[in-house]
């Protein structure tokens, strides 16, 4: 019943299956130019643009430059948050057990 | 990390009777847990219950208060009496004016055990991996994608980092 407001946004940037493959590419291939993500995709170089540009905002990847070039990368703390989001179902369990606890113990 | 099921395990140091009772008696369940629900549980019982704060703890409670009121549906599975109890929800059903009941459901199981001091109860909450991300992100876009792959991506990317 906890509702964290920082992972929202995470997850609905990673709604869409060109994000995920990129988040995916990030993940195997490392820190890439946006050619490097280009190649082998069926998707344009302005499209990978943009969904980079909107996992950007929400903190889940960023560029640094490297001279003409960006080099994208995920951004590990975001990703945590996220995935401290998927601890809080298990925290849920630690609370209502110690309630439950609470009330069997005398 | 599994993603499909959550597994807890507490000793209780009460009378196995009395853990069942906590567990079974859906006004005893509905107490600790914070719900109040429309019956008795009975097995393939289809009830409703709705966020009470726990009177078990005051902190909890507040936390609950926002959500009061809202409706739940459980569906009972198992009864056994003293050794098994278990129901099918939807989790995170909290946000309003949701239809979840075409989501599907998790399954939670309690199990009892009894040991030297007390009563080993095990809770798993199985079938994470068929929950649609869009019950956690309203704004998500699409919901083609299972939860699980987006849980397998993070796993996958934080084991890289490391």
């Amino acid at each position: 019943m906890a509702e964290p407001k920082g992972s929202a946004p995470i997850f609905a940037a990673l709604g869409d299956e060109t994000r995920l493959r990129l988040v995916a590419r990030l993940c195997d291939d490392g820190p890439m130019s946006i050619t490097g993500l280009t190649e082998g995709s069926r998707v344009t170089r302005q499209a990978i643009t943009k969904h980079l540009h909107v996992m950007e905002e929400v903190g889940l990847v960023r560029s640094t430059r490297h001279g003409r070039e960006s080099i994208w990368q995920l951004d590990q703390r975001r990703l945590k948050d996220a995935r401290h989001y998927l601890d809080l179902i298990s925290k849920q369990w630690d609370d209502a057990l110690a309630r439950l606890r609470e009330f069997v113990e005398d | 990390m599994n993603t499909d099921c959550i597994e807890k395990k507490i000793l209780l140091r009460a009378q196995r009777k009395r853990v069942w009772r906590a567990l079974s008696d859906s006004a005893e369940f509905g107490s600790w847990f914070g719900m109040k629900f429309d019956g008795p549980f009975a097995p393939g019982a289809r009830m409703s219950g709705v966020i009470v704060p726990t009177t078990v703890d005051a902190e909890v409670a507040k936390a609950q208060k926002k959500y009061e009121g809202m409706r739940f549906e459980i569906t009972i599975e198992q009864v056994e009496p003293e050794r098994l109890f278990s129901f099918r929800w939807h989790p995170f059903a909290v946000e309003r004016g949701v239809d979840y009941s075409v989501e599907p459901t998790t399954l939670v199981v309690f199990a009892l055990e009894e040991v030297a001091n007390g009563v080993m109860l095990t809770v798993t909450e199985s079938g994470f991996d068929q929950i649609p991300i869009a019950r956690r992100a309203k704004a998500f876009t699409t919901n083609e994608q299972g939860w699980g792959m987006v849980v397998n991506l993070i796993e996958k990317y934080l084991v890289h980092a490391q």
